[in-house]
């Protein structure tokens, strides 16, 4: 455990964080890693996980009867994967897949969920940025479904 | 407006507004929709030199005339370039030319993109689908001058891995060490392993020197609009912005006002603008 706390004080989101919550943040993480075509979580799945990518890409895929799998958006490292271990029911909206070997820090969720319940502090500390990481994926979300390459209207 | 390059100079005896006759050389499909025709003049002369940037009006005889970007290698005169999405009767009628066939060429016009006050700077080139045509003289002139450029980024978007255009060109400047390329589609199937998502989120992912950063963006307006605001985010000041903007045409050359768009006329005054001076315009629809 005790070598995961450098990769977790450089992650880019979890930059400027105090000490204190690193720390406590280190109680929950573990080292994972994923081989290319891995799948990281399944639809419908538990969301007991979330992910801070350190290298490799995960593809987030949607499966569509007519298309098969369909990948909606990719995470780089420097990026985090998953929100729904903040929202009952704490299910998978996606699948996610591995497209390369990829390396990442696993957070338990509900180690992290009830650490925020005790430190409000950290709580408000992971909102602010998830909130941040949601907002600029809902812009992006609404900008694809603009289908902007296509022929205008 | 360095190096910009004036057609009636260039073409005579050709007035500004009687196309020069050019041959089909070749036509390489592209993409499902787009393909690239090179060109000769049937004079037998030289086409027309151009900066990168500026476009040609191509006429399909006895269907029309449309403005289209040049998107050939400036320093390789002997042929003319252009890449097409067909999309409706003029880019379908020239998508059915057969190498041989003649075409009707007016230009080059419009201002060029700012290579020349770029150099010192680093460089981030923002393309999305066809929007790569016009910049890819950007990227010839650039990488045959390469030392006089900081770093060199391009971020390409499209809709699909299917659509992306000059693969094989992609490939080789991706095998490049002083130019960093990233592609992203907004979806895929397999076997694409790369980027998925909108462009604007390959600019949080590479680096430059914000103060010291020229962006040139050409693709639809509203992906220039959202990719602004990130590199606004991210420091550049907006007089380093450039947009091409493209709005219909008739004349190409300042005479009907057919592209006028508030005080501009978009084939004069551009296609390529500094954003400062368009910033207000981008959001208005055309009539
Ligand atoms: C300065 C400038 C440079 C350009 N450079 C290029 C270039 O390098 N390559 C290129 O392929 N095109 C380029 N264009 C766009 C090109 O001029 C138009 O696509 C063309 O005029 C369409 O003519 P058309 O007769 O085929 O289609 P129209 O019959 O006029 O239109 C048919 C349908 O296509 C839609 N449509 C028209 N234009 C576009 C467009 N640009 N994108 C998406 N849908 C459109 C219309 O809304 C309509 O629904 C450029 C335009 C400008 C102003
Ligand atoms: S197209 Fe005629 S003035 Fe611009």
């Amino acid at each position: 455990m005790k070598d995961l706390g450098p990769y977790i004080k450089e992650h880019k989101f979890l930059q400027g964080m105090s000490n204190d919550h690193f720390d406590l943040l280190l109680g929950c993480a573990s080292n994972v890693k994923f081989e290319a075509g891995e799948y990281i979580c399944r639809e419908g799945q538990e969301a007991d996980k979330f992910y801070f990518v350190r290298h490799g890409r995960m593809a987030i895929e949607l499966n569509l009867i007519s298309q098969g799998a369909v990948t909606i958006q990719t995470i780089d490292p420097g990026e985090v994967l998953g929100w729904s271990w903040l929202f009952p029911p704490y299910v998978w909206h996606f699948d996610v897949r591995a497209t390369e070997l990829t390396r990442a820090i696993a957070m338990d969720a509900v180690c992290l969920r009830n650490k925020c319940e005790e430190d409000h502090n950290l709580g408000y500390e992971m909102m602010k940025r998830f909130a941040h990481v949601m907002t600029k994926r809902l812009a992006a979300t609404r900008f694809q479904l603009l289908d902007v390459y296509g022929k205008r209207n | 407006m360095e190096n910009v390059i004036s057609p009636t100079k260039q073409s005579e005896p050709h007035s500004e507004m009687t196309p020069r006759l050019h041959t089909v050389q070749s036509l390489t499909h592209e993409t499902r929709d787009t393909f690239t025709i090179e060109l000769t003049p049937t004079d037998g002369g030289k086409p027309n030199r151009f900066a990168p940037g500026q476009f040609n009006m191509l006429y399909a005889f006895g269907v029309g005339e449309v403005p289209i970007s040049i998107s050939g290698d400036p320093d390789k005169p002997d042929r003319l370039i252009h890449t097409i999405r067909e999309v409706g009767t003029v880019t379908k009628a020239l998508a059915h030319l057969r190498v041989g066939s003649t075409i009707g060429v007016r230009g080059p016009y419009g201002t060029p993109w700012p290579i020349d006050k770029a150099k010192g700077n680093d460089l981030v080139i923002i393309a999305g689908g066809i929007g790569l045509a016009p910049l890819r003289p950007v990227l010839y002139s650039i990488l045959s001058d390469r030392r006089k450029y900081g770093q060199v980024v391009l971020l390409y978007g499209t809709r699909s891995p299917s659509e992306l255009l000059f693969r094989k060109e992609l490939q080789k400047w991706r095998a490049r060490f002083d130019l960093e390329v990233k592609i992203t589609v907004d979806r895929a199937v397999d076997p694409w392993q790369g980027n998925v998502g909108v462009v604007t989120t390959l600019i949080p992912r590479v680096s430059f020197d914000p103060d010291q950063t020229t962006a040139m963006l050409c693709g639809p307006e509203v992906m220039m609009r959202f990719s602004i605001m990130e590199l606004r985010k991210s420091g550049i000041p907006e007089e380093n912005l450039f947009v091409s903007m493209e709005r219909n045409m008739k004349c190409g050359c300042g005479l009907c006002g057919h592209c006028q768009c508030g005080p501009l006329f978009v084939c004069q005054d551009g296609p390529v603008f500094p954003y400062p001076q368009v910033k207000k315009l981008m959001n208005i629809r055309e009539m």
